[in-house]
């Protein structure tokens, strides 16, 4: 993947935090930003099962450990643009706004979008993983083997 | 043979509307909501993910509520819901490496690079009834998140084994692993196929192989090398525009056991391993397919096929399954008139037989 160009890295990024982003959030921020904008379905949403793999040893050959839900879309602004989503869960909602996001991402709103919605997403994620990270580190100890007595 | 028969439409009917009452219970007792069951019994909800196969905590919480709690029946809901998915792809392999690591232990290693982390275990709770929990309406007290946060992938033990070639390496592979899910299971299954029955097959019975083989039954002298369990995200390409995003998450537990080694005259002695990865927060069962598949790993590794049940992948891995146990096992209940019938005629007729050849002798 090291061979994206800026753009598609970037929406790479986008695509990732929409698809993590805990659904309600999301509905408030985008609500928050403006109207949803006018748009034609491509395809409309879609529940479906992702195959989740993992590897032998965590880093031997592929197995297939179960699915995951995944819902995803694909629409089109009346400006032109496309977007595309892929979003865990079954929330057709949450997969609606996502690709309304994406398609809106690369328009001229998009910095603003980032700023009302992504900016803050992605912190409030950012966030609440380092509470976690920081309620695990709390757990760690260290043992000490005790003295037997003899030499 | 089990034949279909008709009737009974209103005794079953009734006997529907009745459970949905029971299922429902004392109506003066709020009534369970799917964000409690999958907020408060989460390991449960995890236990239904990993055997159903499927990854949908709402899901998983409803299939509960509709079981009435059987663990079983709740699997089998999704099971079942799982077939009507349309299959949307599969996801890269999870890079189990850059968990987030919510529990990091290991049994071998005192001092281990990155530490020793608890988590959220019951290891040290003393097992006794806290009687503060029956009390409705204590806020619990928050964990405390005072220390800075593990900077970076948490180090793999076996790594460290590896860098001295004391333990066997995984050999890396891309190959499209065999899916039970879109083929029929065929033997020998081969490794992959094993750590996807495993992973999915029933908790109880992947522990009581794994037992087995601690209390001699091929025994294979495991240690725990690694425990981890936290989110991992689940990377997908998307073929609309040819480069892969994140999907989304998963809490996986993973184990990695080091083994007795195998060694020769002309190879010098290696740690060998087994290998444990399952959906949720779930560590006697990622513990249990990690023996599991090393005592399954016997052929490949040179070692003597002792009988034991746990070394027979074919007993193993059709038995894992518990919804295809329940399902041969219960059917025995549905109506079996016609057969029973034969059996009894049959029967009917050796003793008229017997009592035949009595008289004879007699006279």
């Amino acid at each position: 993947m090291s061979d994206l160009t800026p753009e598609q890295k970037a929406r790479q990024g986008w695509m990732s935090v929409l698809a993590k982003a805990p659904p309600k959030r999301l509905a408030a921020l985008f609500e928050a930003f403006g109207p949803a904008p006018d748009h034609t379905w491509l395809r409309p949403c879609e529940i479906g099962g992702v195959m989740v793999r993992g590897r032998a040893g965590g880093t031997g050959a592929p197995f297939n450990i179960g699915e995951m839900t995944v819902t995803r879309c694909a629409l089109q602004l009346a400006s032109g643009e496309v977007g595309h989503a892929y979003v865990q869960g079954r929330d057709k909602g949450h997969a609606t706004r996502a690709a309304l996001i994406d398609a809106l991402m690369q328009t001229e709103q998009g910095g603003a979008l980032r700023r009302a919605v992504l900016d803050p997403l992605e912190a409030e994620m950012a966030a609440g993983k380092a509470v976690r990270a920081e309620k695990a580190a709390a757990t760690k100890v260290d043992f000490f083997t005790m003295v037997r007595g003899e030499d | 043979m089990y034949v279909a028969v008709k009737g009974g439409e209103r005794a079953i009917d009734n006997a529907h509307r009745w459970l949905a009452e029971e299922r429902r219970g004392d109506r003066e007792v709020s009534e369970l909501t799917i964000p409690q069951i999958r907020e408060q019994l989460s390991l449960a909800v995890q236990r239904v993910m990993a055997e159903g196969s499927l990854y949908d905590p709402d899901l998983a919480a409803l299939a509960m509520k509709q079981a009435r709690g059987d663990m079983i029946e709740a699997i089998f809901l999704i099971r079942a819901y799982r077939t009507t998915l349309p299959r949307i792809g599969h996801a890269a392999p999870v890079e189990t490496g850059s968990m987030a690591c919510d529990r990091r232990i290991s049994a071998t290693f005192k001092d281990v690079p990155g530490g020793q982390v608890l988590g959220p275990t019951f290891d040290y709770t003393h097992r006794l009834l806290d009687f503060a929990l029956e009390a409705e309406g204590l806020k619990p007290e928050a964990a405390p998140a005072t220390a800075p946060a593990h900077a970076g992938d948490m180090p793999r033990v076996t790594d460290f084994l590896n860098q001295d070639g004391l333990i066997q390496s995984e050999t890396p592979s891309d190959d499209t692993p065999p899916d039970m899910t879109r083929q029929p299971m065929e033997y020998p299954a081969g490794r992959p196929l094993r750590l996807q029955a495993l992973t999915r097959g029933d908790e109880g019975f992947v522990l009581s192989m794994a037992y087995s083989t601690q209390r001699g039954y091929a025994k294979n002298h495991p240690f725990v090398g690694e425990l981890r369990i936290g989110a991992v995200a689940v990377q997908m390409k998307i073929p609309e525009l040819g480069f892969a995003i994140e999907i989304g998450e998963v809490t996986l537990t993973e184990c990695e056991t080091v083994n007795q080694f195998t060694g020769s005259k002309t190879e010098p002695a290696q740690f060998t391993r087994g290998y444990g990865l399952v959906f949720g927060q779930s560590e006697r069962k990622a513990i249990s397919m990690a023996l599991v598949d090393r005592a399954l790993r016997w052929e490949e590794l040179g070692e003597d096929n002792l009988g034991a049940p746990a070394q027979d992948e074919e007993f193993v891995l059709s038995h894992a399954d518990n919804i295809q146990a329940t399902g041969f096992l219960e059917h025995i209940k549905l109506p079996h008139y016609v057969d029973f019938q034969s059996e009894l005629e049959l029967v009917r007729r050796i003793r008229a037989g017997t009592e035949t050849e009595k008289k004879e002798v007699a006279e």
